[in-house]
């Protein structure tokens, strides 16, 4: 955290942040005994940021995620989002799980109108910005087709427009390309970059790529294995809009290099 | 086969590679119908052919002309088959009925209230395991000669796969879903009519499925220990009577009333449920 300490007042003087951790852990109580995933965790995240979380398979990424969306409780800490101690899901936050989770049996529209339904908003008056979400991912002509006649790049930019629809202000993203080809995650960073510019939205992405970490992010979390504690956050000051060729900048490998390292430093490999 | 008459004359190639495309097409209306051709052939050939008394199994013209004997005569005939299937018909829908009724919302309920299915899980193996057909005599000591006993007895055989199934089909919702609903603050019910039972609805109709074809079961066991009507009392009648080529023809019509219900199953599904063949479908290729 040191490293970063510059920016991130230069952040915090523009506003407060959105969400706070003070040492925020997760202890599981498995059957076998108990098993710390988190330990002892402190960030800020500021409106607007685009941040991601790297860390090794098991490293407690998805918990951190599950318990910033209120699907879980902390065991210890404190989690507050927008000034206000996190006490289960808000309408605040939406997630956007690994796997686009569809429900066969709506169509796409439908699909992406749930979070309304769930929420008991008017419906009626969400149609029009769920079919301006769907254009602008390109996705119009597929609207009342169910979602086994989609692709999985599709599918998942389905579930990311299902996640704006509620308007939230902090986007939750749990590896939400993993499952994709490299060729079709390339574009779909690209795409997201784009959504989150016009947006400003705010999003934390849970990634276990250190090319797609640096590529979308403003500051990249890494995290150390199992328990999971926060290694060092790095600043990303690289131009924007950015483009595919940043990856192949001197700075882009300086920030892969650090990284690389400090993930190595775990003992595992990615 | 194919493959030579390709090598051989490579002018028609397309006719017989079309020609093996529809057999593997459609099976149901090449293979199929041939199937039956050759069960016909070899139940003339054992009885007129090689003469096998008449007692032990009859020719199919024997069968064929009882059958043609029982369904001429108009419904409410009471010595022709219409009217004693639609009896068994009737009994055997509203058992299944209320047999999948109950197995399926309680398959639900103890599934949802993980308390609940585990308190009554021992008795649901304990009552599954039990011979329900053995329950048949107790029905006409309970319920009389009437329609009651048969409809309880095949509420009972039809309950227990529904329940399963639906239990199963509880246990495979994805946890993503759940977590998705609860992340959007759903309520429970919401959680239940958008989420669980729309995923359930692939395990529901396999169990109906079962179901449908075991609710002629139920209904034709509750007539053989005391009815006045219906085609399993009709068959313990030309059983008394010796009379063997009626009893052929009112097991194929009890196979084909089986049949049809299993169908009219699989069109419900289709209807509602389209979404999961069609997933799989697009999994396969």
């Amino acid at each position: 955290m040191r490293a970063a300490a510059d920016s991130l007042e230069t952040i915090a003087a523009r506003a407060p942040a959105l969400i706070r951790a003070r040492g925020l852990s997760k202890i599981y109580d498995t059957g076998s005994g108990e098993v710390t995933a988190l330990k002892g965790l402190d960030f800020e995240i500021y409106g607007g940021e685009f941040v991601s979380v790297i860390g090794q398979s098991g490293c407690g990424k998805s918990t951190l995620l599950k318990v910033l969306a209120g699907l879980l409780p902390c065991s210890a800490g404190s989690v507050e989002l927008n000034g206000k101690p996190l006490r289960g899901p808000t309408p605040e936050a939406a997630v956007v799980f690994q796997s686009p989770v569809l429900l066969p049996w709506r169509t796409l529209i439908d699909n992406v109108l749930l979070p309304i339904e769930f929420r008991k908003l008017p419906l009626a008056s969400y149609r029009q910005s769920a079919a301006d979400l769907l254009a602008m991912v390109g996705l119009t002509e597929f609207a009342q087709r169910y979602p086994y006649e989609l692709s999985g790049g599709m599918q998942q930019r389905a579930a990311i427009v299902r996640a704006l629809v509620q308007d939230p202000r902090l986007l939750l993203m749990d590896e939400p390309f993993g499952a994709l080809d490299a060729m079709t995650r390339e574009q779909m960073n690209l795409d997201l970059l784009r959504i989150w510019s016009r947006s400003r939205k705010t999003v934390i992405f849970i990634t276990h790529s250190i090319a797609e970490a640096i590529f979308l992010s403003d500051r990249v979390i890494a995290m150390t294995a199992r328990p999971g504690t926060i290694a060092d956050i790095i600043t990303i000051d690289l131009p924007r809009p950015r483009e595919l060729s940043s990856i192949n900048t001197d700075r882009f490998g300086r920030y892969a290099a650090k990284l690389r390292s400090l993930l190595d430093a775990q003992g595992g490999m990615l | 086969m194919t493959v030579q008459a390709v090598d051989r004359t490579p002018v028609e190639p397309s006719v017989s590679e079309a020609r093996a495309g529809a057999l593997r097409r459609y099976p149901q209306f090449t293979i199929s119908p041939a199937i039956l051709v050759a069960l016909l052939a070899g139940w003339w050939l054992v009885t007129d052919v090689l003469g096998t008394p008449a007692y032990i199994l009859p020719p199919p013209e024997d069968v064929l002309r009882a059958a043609v004997g029982g369904l001429s005569r108009p419904p409410w005939d009471k010595a022709g088959y219409w009217y004693h299937a639609g009896i068994t018909v009737w009994e055997a829908l509203l058992g299944f009925a209320i047999g999948s009724a109950l197995g399926a919302l309680l398959g639900l309920v103890l599934s949802h209230w993980p308390i609940l299915g585990r308190s009554f899980y021992p008795y649901i193996v304990g009552f599954q395991s039990l011979p329900k057909v053995a329950l048949a005599p107790l029905m006409v000591v309970w319920f009389g000669f009437g329609l009651e006993g048969k409809v309880f007895i095949t509420a009972i055989i039809t309950f227990f796969p529904v329940l399963v199934n639906m239990m199963a089909g509880y246990q495979a919702v994805e946890p993503e879903r759940i977590e998705l609903a609860r992340s959007c603050n759903a309520s429970e019910l919401h959680l239940l009519t958008k989420i669980i039972i729309p995923s359930c609805l692939p395990f529901l109709f396999a169990g109906l499925g079962v179901a449908s074809v075991l609710s002629i079961l139920g209904a034709v066991v509750g007539e053989f220990v005391g009815a006045s009507a219906g085609l399993g009392m009709l068959l313990m009648q030309y059983n008394q009577a010796m009379e063997i080529s009626p009893m052929f023809a009112v097991i194929l019509l009890l196979a084909v009333i089986g049949f049809l219900m299993n169908y009219v199953v699989g069109l419900i599904e289709r209807r509602y449920c389209f979404w999961a063949q069609r997933a799989n479908v697009a999994a396969r290729t």
